[in-house]
């Protein structure tokens, strides 16, 4: 079994990098949308848990309150286009530090 | 004949000395499916292919096993199949894809009455024009006819030789004649037979481009599984064996795939002659009418008409340079055929030199006899 | 680190190849590509093992855009293909992906087929209910009484249900699946290419634009929605009465079985032929001519 590789790479990645003073290890995601490759078809807003994918006057989907991401996953397994990318967020300690 | 000659002769049936011919030529994949009067090459390379490692199966039908042949070869294994009219119906549409794809591989037809279910005991030649065009589409292809237990091991060979060499299916012409006609042949040593396999790559994966044209138009093949990861499709393709509609990459492969088999028409069209030198009538025959029509010219030299035979192992395409100089050489051809004249056909159309044509066709599922010819030979 | 999504559009999508891809928006073949490739990925399998063949129609497209050995054969027969390759190259990991029409139509024979020999295959159906390429004509697997651009007063025909069949058939292994249930069918997908034998995934799809406009099923989402709701795993299906099932579908593993496969076992043909032969013939061999002389 890959279970390993199953949606959990948010719980085996050390949150390093979270702030000590954090009060609840809570985990923060970057989504990324490339626009080219996504033909608007929805699928990713209207599965969305936290409703947090809207979609632009073209249809296009962006993400405004990227803090409310759980991570799931399920835009990115689901986008029948390649075009969704979910990362680890590491909260901005030094500028250079851009992994989003 | 000498001794050692007399020793290899071996008593063989044609489709016995196909399956000699091809296990010869190199041939380690059989796929087919039951049918007269075919089914003797099945049975003996089920036999025999297991022995050399080869593999042998009996699909659920012509079509498949017209694609599990494309897919042996496409993975580097030299196949074939064989069947007879029904089946070779069956095949066309796979067999398009053998050529869009360059796949090499041989098809053995062995011809019986058609259409449909036919005479299937009884001999024919109602498949050649099916044989060059029975696919859609324009695409080459090559055909050869067998006329005897010995041509059968020597044309199979050449036709694996030629499918390696121009990645193009090839098929084998039979008849039921040929097949169950068992004669004494001298089959050559191993060392004896000249092998061609397939060109493959010679560059690193990462610089293969699989249908680039050089100068022979036949591109370098890789074996699927060989680290030379490309797409393969049944679409006009690119270079890189990708899906194209650009009008100049879709004419560039057409004539290329074109272009490669006329830059073979000298090694590829395969004729015989016979008492030709000096020769005022000719007969043009192939597959079993070709000996019936040795037998003819012969007898009609005996009665001092000075007739010859231009035997064709090569059907398509068609040996029109060969047909050529003796139709301007001859006053007449007579060109028998177990068909309504479907060689006939093609030797009208490339005649110039207005050489009467006779034709003399047969279809009531009997052998054309030397005699019948015979009497063309000495009336025209 | 690179994220699994980005290895799979980095490792396994063709570069050369034009994206995005030929399908229609919210097409769920895109999806089970994913699911494909992510099961594979999983796998550690090389590329270079891998032959990704498929047929003819919308899922025909699929070997196209992926980086293995892929082969795009004729309609209905990549079965057939793909069982030459096999048998050619036993080492190679075979994987079919096929469309409803494709494996059941005009593929049904070899389907069956490939089934009963049990050869070392994988099949993905992609089953969306109807020809999407050609212009929603339907399908074997068009529901009674839907409509289509070939049935437009209403199916009068009975659909197949493909995963049944291929159980019935005798593969050695038959899953069910949706595109709704993307990590599930991750794993069908990777059971199905780990069991020896022959393997088939039905993924029930969505065809939106075709299958979906004609028969008010809504768009992707609401279709895709719907497999959310009607898909029963087939461990609680087996404890609801007939009339609880009404309307719903399994999904899950329908048949895992272990037979003899074709293929392993035509390596022991080998071996015996070789044994008989070296046997016979003592020294004469090599070509198989020679064989004759006898």
């Amino acid at each position: 079994m890959t279970n390993n590789d199953k949606n959990t790479n948010a719980e085996k990645e050390p949150p390093a990098s979270t702030p000590k003073s954090a009060k609840k290890k809570r985990k923060l995601y970057t989504v990324t949308f490339f626009h080219n490759w996504c033909k608007s078809c929805g699928l990713c807003s209207a599965f969305c848990i936290k409703k947090i994918i809207l979609k632009d006057e073209t249809g296009r989907p962006y993400i405004e309150d990227m803090d409310s991401c759980t991570g799931c996953r399920f835009c990115e397994i689901h986008c029948p286009d390649f075009a969704i990318t979910i990362k680890n967020r590491h909260p901005v300690r030094r500028s250079t530090d851009d992994n989003g | 004949m000498t001794m050692a000659e007399q020793q290899k002769r071996v008593l063989l049936q044609g489709n016995e000395a196909i399956v000699a011919g091809a296990l010869a030529a190199g041939c380690r994949f059989f796929a087919g499916y039951p049918i007269t009067p075919a089914s003797e090459i099945s049975e003996l390379l089920s036999l025999k292919l297991p022995e050399l490692g080869g593999t042998f199966i009996q699909m659920e039908d012509e079509i498949a096993s017209m694609g599990a042949v494309i897919g042996a070869s496409l993975a580097g294994t030299k196949s074939m199949t064989a069947t007879s009219g029904p089946g070779f119906s069956l095949m066309q549409e796979n067999i398009g894809y053998a050529c869009i794809t360059e796949a090499p591989c041989v098809i053995v037809n062995v011809m019986r009455g058609g259409p449909s279910t036919g005479l299937p005991t009884s001999p024919s030649q109602g498949d050649v024009q099916m044989a060059r065009w029975g696919t859609h589409g324009d695409h080459p292809i090559i055909v050869l006819a067998v006329s005897s237990v010995s041509d059968c091991f020597s044309v199979t060979v050449k036709a694996f030789n030629l499918s390696e060499k121009y990645r193009s299916p090839v098929i084998i012409l039979s008849d039921e004649v040929v097949a169950h006609t068992r004669e004494a042949v001298a089959l050559p040593d191993a060392d004896q037979i000249r092998i061609i396999d397939r060109i493959t790559p010679g560059v690193p994966p990462e610089w293969y481009t699989p249908y680039a044209d050089n100068n022979r138009g036949v591109p370098d093949m890789a074996a699927i599984g060989d680290g030379y990861r490309h797409h393969i499709t049944g679409l006009i393709h690119d270079d890189r064996g990708y899906p194209t509609q650009v009008s100049q990459e879709v004419e560039k492969f057409y004539k290329r795939i074109h272009e490669k088999i006329s830059k073979g028409f000298q090694e590829i069209q395969i004729t015989k002659t016979y008492l030709m030198e000096d020769a005022e009538l000719f007969v043009i025959a192939y597959g079993s009418v070709a000996r019936s029509a040795l037998k003819a010219v012969r007898d009609a030299r005996d009665q001092g008409v000075k007739a010859g035979l231009l035997q064709l192992i090569t059907l398509f395409p068609f040996p029109r340079k060969c047909v050529d100089i003796y139709l301007r050489q001859c006053r007449a051809v007579i060109v028998p055929e177990m068909n309504m004249g479907q060689i006939s056909r093609e030797v009208s159309r490339v005649n110039q030199a207005n050489c009467r044509i006779v034709k003399h066709n047969r279809i009531d599922g009997h052998l054309i006899s030397p005699d019948e010819i015979l009497k063309h030979l000495a009336t025209v | 680190m690179l994220e699994r999504a980005e290895i799979i559009r980095k490792e396994y999508l063709r570069h050369d190849k034009k994206f995005p891809h030929v399908w229609c928006p919210g097409c769920g073949n895109g999806i089970v590509m994913g699911a494909l490739l992510r099961g594979i990925h999983g796998l550690n399998l090389s590329k270079d093992e891998v032959v990704l063949a498929s047929g003819i129609g919308c899922s025909g497209r699929m070997p196209t855009y992926i980086d293995f050995n892929t082969i795009h054969t004729t309609h209905g027969r990549a079965l057939t293909f793909c069982t030459g390759i096999k048998l050619a190259k036993p080492e190679l990991t075979v994987i079919t992906v096929m469309g409803d029409g494709d494996a059941t139509a005009i593929g049904g024979n070899h389907f069956i087929h490939a089934a009963r020999r049990n050869i070392d295959l994988t099949a993905i159906i992609i089953n969306n209910s109807t020809y999407g390429m050609t212009g929603g004509q339907y399908s074997p697997t068009t529901p009674f009484g839907s409509k289509s651009t070939t049935s437009v007063y209403g199916h009068v025909e009975h659909a197949f249900s493909i995963a049944e069949l291929a159980v019935t058939a005798g593969a050695s292994f038959v899953a069910r699946g949706t595109v709704y249930h993307a990590v599930h069918l991750e794993e069908m997908i990777q059971q199905a290419i780990r069991t020896r034998g022959f393997s088939v995934v039905e993924v029930i799809s969505n065809c939106h634009v075709q299958h979906g406009r004609r028969n008010k099923l809504g768009g992707a989402v609401e279709m895709i929605t719907s497999y959310k709701e009607n898909a029963v795993l087939v461990g609680k299906a087996a404890k609801m009465s007939p009339e609880e099932l009404e309307g719903k579908f399994t999904i899950g593993v329908l048949a895992n079985v272990k037979k003899p496969i074709s293929t392993e076992q035509y390596q022991r043909v080998i071996v015996e032929a070789r044994k008989n032969s070296h046997k016979n013939s003592s020294e004469k061999e090599k070509n198989g001519i020679k064989r004759y002389e006898e």
